[in-house]
């Protein structure tokens, strides 16, 4: 099974996913910004980090990245796609899902420990939790808040395409304390905390991440 | 301005040139038309100024920091020593580990945020430049009073600009201080620390050796960026009015830094350079004299290839600029191609801006004109040697004369409102509003950081061999007894290293000091500088590098001495590291060293005002067989529990070990008022199962380290004799004081 | 030399926490004239010569596709002098 892990200049936690993919019994490709080929992988992730430096806004020149180009076709057929914190932002500029991601409503950065309930186990990204789980992933970013129009809104929670909730005191401002939703078909999903840094509790809070890694490894096996 | 030159500055010797305003001293101008033989050209001019600065050329401290290298201890693990940009140790497994901190105090007063941002961006280029991959930094920070204006003027600038650009560099912030005190308004102290790792073979020095060798400058495009930053701001202290010297402060980006960290690492991984040093104070004129004194003594440069992003620039300000992300390599004909490919794959500019000489000329011309010939090492290394005149200063004997008299609680009640007082007072109050602005995850390696007492990064993934990093300062005792409060400074760091249970392996400084012009201050710090050399020579630790910051003061008001003493640790295996708390009831509690009666300099009699007394003396024999203990109780698997007692005494320690993890503790303890607030050094809190008792008394025994019990772990409160406070209320107290203060 | 402007602001119901920062300093530095302050940001493009209606429109299309964010942002397009 190969995921495929993107660095863009800038990214930072692509290590991170590799080691996460390859803790769960997955196997990692690295794939290059600039390199419209996918080397066959069955899944794409796109890792967190400050790729461009932020400029303009988050993920905002990534998202026209040549390798951009044949992730989207995949995704739209079908192939798994995770977008984490910096991965997220570049999917909502892609348009792949709804919504996009602002600053901090306290204006800081904020890392921490933070509680989610996962809401949808129906995504290939999030099978291996059970409806209502609570885990406790790493929290760290800037630009977390995410926003969306009213109808959006009601249509992601009418739809049960928010995957994963804060719990407790709303960490930077997103609204309904959404942290991931997934697009229609359950194939993409955008999640703002970082659960390839909790895969032991040796460097992380938990390994509750370890369960985005495995949902997908399941995914391709069916 | 037109163009002077060589043939020009020799064919009119007289003319009149602004060396005053530069920085430079009548007899340093004198010194430097006796070395050329002729009066030297404005650019020259700037670059002795700016190499021959204090912050650069290291004049008023050079005497005093011989010791370092006079008294270091011969060991097998220095791999590079003192000189080069940084350290590098042998930790093991055919690892080297480099580290080293360095100050960026005035550039953060005028702009915090970009100072700090700059400050950080600086020390890691230091690192990369040995040819490591960095792996973590760290943030000691001295600010005036928490409730002062200009400290909220700062202190969030600060912090946000030391996670603004560690962070997106993608580093992780393993630890730091926070320390307010009046003697820091007006002079905050943002000293930053980076860690990186290699395998020996990729150590890479700063020489440019072999003629013929390219000389390549690639990084960012040269800018406007503090012209004159080191001469002009590092080397004179502020004027009382306040921050007017706006233009030298740099800017920088951490996106294009950790391009070129990337695009650097690739380079070096193909073993691509020769030398390489990076730019930081004084650029370019650094790094082309640095590199050529290193190597086969000659370079020649042609100023007009530098990339610029402002064309209007002269050759004396591009020679001066410290535009950030910039580094300058020394390249083989035969393996440019490669060196332009990975630079082109990045989006990296490079040039070819000169090439290695042999002889004893650095020659740069602009537009084929001749405007610098100078022997380099008399810029990077020849610069001048002052001795200047130190004197114990009268308050020294004045303070020790001082009896402290502060309230000491005996009751319930006085105990239990004393606890909740220190422990919310700024420096020992919770700090998470500034750590939760760090990214303590990147790179997935980091075992242990802040509220810990030391940072520790796994460097293997396989065998999880890993290196602790702790930095400690003591500005109370070094004001009372500078030679010991280095000492002391350097046998907390060395502890904190120690309670994981890592082993301490070398020692890099970052002193803070007021005006090296005033023999007071110039006596503090040379007895801070024999202080720490000797205890480096007794603690068998070598000095590996550091930094020197003068002039930390506004008008006649000098900072209390500061030494910021890190140590670097290793351990085989972070996973049998000793946690600093604990979170299970039923363990044992037991207090290891003696306990004085040591109030002068504490954080108690600060509270009251009273900065006098006699501050301990260290001793070092006793901690080292404490440190020996500490890593015995984890090999030895006796310690569920070890956190050491630095500011805030007894009293600190216990608060910080029940709230870590939400375990309460029940301590009963003789003297009580006075066990919970003095600070007498060497001593540690640790938890262990009762059925460890025999081995923790034997091994307390062969070390001959006082070993007190005083507790239990359980329950909802911290419990001390008679005095009960919730888990609830402490944590209040605790955490509550930097949100009401900083938002 | 003639530029064109393209302004970028946040719609109105997103929130602006800059903005709000921003509008809470202002009084605590004297200035009392602001009921609101909202932040954006101002692109400055370069052309050779006076701007041509083609330009503007394709202006307007990197407006929509890379200045702005359409999903949180409003964008207005002019020419300065």
């Amino acid at each position: 099974m190969k995921i495929g892990v993107v660095t863009f200049p800038g990214t930072l936690d692509d290590r991170d996913a590799a080691r996460a993919v390859n803790h769960a019994g997955g196997e990692a490709v690295a794939l290059w910004h600039n390199d419209a080929d996918l080397y066959g992988v069955d899944a794409v992730i796109l890792p967190g980090g400050f790729s461009y430096g932020d400029y303009l806004r988050c993920g905002a020149i990534s998202r026209f990245s040549p390798v951009m180009e044949p992730i989207i076709k995949a995704a739209q057929g079908g192939m798994p796609l995770l977008g984490i914190c910096n991965g997220f932002q570049v999917l909502a500029e892609a348009h792949l899902i709804p919504g996009a991601l602002t600053r901090n409503h306290e204006l800081h950065f904020l890392c921490r420990d933070q509680k989610l309930t996962i809401e949808n186990t129906d995504t290939a990204w999030t099978s291996s939790f059970t409806q209502g789980q609570e885990i406790l992933i790493p929290l760290k970013n800037g630009e977390g808040a995410y926003m969306c129009d009213d109808e959006t809104l009601a249509m992601l929670e009418g739809e049960g395409r928010i995957i994963a909730r804060y719990v407790g005191e709303n960490p930077n401002g997103s609204r309904n304390l959404i942290a991931g939703i997934t697009n229609e078909r359950g194939n993409i999903v955008g999640l703002m905390p970082h659960p390839e840094h909790a895969i032991d509790s040796l460097t992380g809070p938990s390994a509750d991440g370890l369960g985005f890694f495995t949902s997908v490894l399941k995914a391709m096996v069916k | 301005m037109s163009l002077d030159t060589v043939a020009i500055a020799q064919a009119n010797p007289d003319a009149s040139q602004p060396f005053a305003e530069l920085g430079l001293k009548p007899d340093e101008y004198a010194r430097i038309k006796e070395i050329l033989g002729r009066r030297p050209t404005s650019s020259e001019l700037a670059m002795y100024s700016v190499m021959w600065s204090e912050h650069c050329s290291y004049k008023s401290s050079k005497v005093h920091l011989k010791q370092f290298g006079d008294k270091a201890v011969k060991t097998d693990a220095l791999l590079v020593g003192i000189g080069e940009n940084a350290g590098v140790v042998d930790v093991g497994q055919g690892y080297a580990v480099t580290f080293k901190i360095e100050s960026h105090n005035h550039p953060s007063f005028i702009e915090p945020y970009q100072g700090a941002a700059t400050g950080v961006g600086g020390i890691v280029r230091d690192i990369l430049t040995m040819g490591a991959r960095p792996i973590a930094v760290m943030d000691p920070l001295r600010f005036g009073p928490a409730d002062a204006a200009d400290t909220r003027r700062v202190l969030p600038g600060i912090v946000a600009g030391v996670g603004g650009y560690g962070n997106c560099l993608g580093l992780p912030n393993i630890g730091g201080e926070v320390v307010f005190d009046e003697t820091y308004l007006g002079n905050p102290l943002v000293n930053a620390l980076c860690v990186g790792v290699m395998k020996h073979s990729d150590i890479k020095l700063a020489k440019a050796a072999g003629a013929g060798n390219l000389v390549v400058l690639y990084g960012a495009k040269t800018g406007g960026d503090g012209i004159g930053g080191v001469s002009v701001l590092a080397s004179e202290t502020f004027e009382s009015k306040g921050p007017a010297k706006r233009p030298a402060v740099q800017v920088g980006d951490p996106f294009v830094e950790k391009v070129l960290i990337e695009c650097s690492l690739e380079i070096f991984a193909e073993d691509l350079v020769v030398g390489i040093q990076d730019l930081g104070g004084a650029g370019l004129s650094c790094a082309t004299s640095e590199l050529a004194s290193g190597g086969s003594g000659g370079m020649k440069v042609q100023l007009d290839k530098v990339p610029l992003r402002d064309p209007s620039l002269s050759p004396e300000e591009i020679l001066m600029s410290e535009s950030q992300e910039r580094m300058c390599a020394i390249v083989e004909p035969s393996k440019i191609v490669r060196f332009l490919e990975i630079c082109e794959k990045w989006d990296v500019t490079v040039t070819v801006i000169g090439e290695v000489t042999d002889g004893n000329h650095l020659e740069i011309t602009w537009n084929g004109e001749l405007i610098v010939d100078v022997p380099p090492r008399t810029v990077a290394h020849d610069g001048p040697v002052y001795n200047r005149p130190l004197a114990q200063p009268a308050y020294i004997d004045a303070v020790a004369k001082e009896v402290i008299n502060v309230p000491i609680p005996t009751t319930a009640d006085e105990i239990k409102a004393t606890v909740l007082k220190l422990i919310a007072t700024p420096n020992l109050a919770d700090k998470s509003w500034v750590t939760d602005q760090y990214d303590r995850y990147v790179q997935g390696n980091s075992i242990q950081s802040q509220p810990d007492d030391s940072g520790m990064v796994r460097i293997d993934e396989k065998t999880h061999l890993g290196v602790a990093v702790a930095t400690d300062a003591n500005a109370n005792w070094s004001y009372l007894n500078p030679y010991e409060g280095a000492k002391l400074a350097l046998a907390e760091a060395a502890r904190n290293i120690a309670t994981a249970g890592a082993k301490p392996l070398a020692v890099t400084n970052c002193l803070n000091f007021g005006s090296p012009e005033d023999p007071g201050v110039m006596w503090q710090f040379a007895e801070s500088v024999r202080g720490l050399a000797d205890g480096c020579l007794e603690m068998g630790l070598p000095v590996t590098g550091g930094n020197v910051s003068f002039y930390n003061q506004t008008g006649a008001v000098a900072i209390l001495p500061t030494p910021v003493i890190g140590v670097l640790g290793v351990i085989d295996d972070v996973r049998t590291r000793t946690p600093m708390s604990f979170d299970r009831a039923g363990l044992d509690l037991y207090l290891l060293g003696e306990t004085e009666s040591h109030l002068a300099g504490s954080e108690w009699a600060y509270m009251h005002n009273q900065r006098g007394g006699v501050a301990p003396i260290a001793d070092l024999q006793r901690e080292m067989r404490l440190l020996d203990l500490l890593v015995a109780g984890r090999t030895k698997k006796i310690f569920s529990a070890a956190h050491d007692l630095s500011q805030g005494g007894l009293a600190a320690t216990l608060t910080e070990m029940v709230l870590r993890y939400n375990m309460g503790a029940t301590i009963q303890l003789d003297n009580v008022g006075l066990t919970l607030l003095s600070e007498t050094p060497g001593r540690v809190v640790v938890a262990i199962d009762s059925s460890q008792t025999a081995a923790l008394t034997s091994e307390a025994s062969s070390q001959k380290i006082a070993l007190t019990k005083i507790g239990t772990t359980g329950g909802d409160s911290l419990v001390i004799n008679d005095a009960k406070i919730s888990l609830v209320e402490l944590r209040k107290a605790h955490t509550e004081t930097f949100p009401k203060l900083f938002g | 030399m003639a530029k064109i402007v393209v302004d970028v602001m946040l719609k109105p119901e997103i929130l602006d926490p800059q903005g709000k920062a921003v509008a809470a300093a202002l009084p605590r530095l004297g200035f009392t004239f602001a009921t609101d302050v909202r932040q954006g940001k101002r692109f400055e493009i370069e052309v050779d010569g006076e701007p041509t209606p083609a330009q503007l429109a394709d202006v307007e299309k990197a407006a929509e596709k890379l200045l702005s964010n359409p999903v949180i942002e409003n964008f207005t397009v002019r020419v300065e002098k």
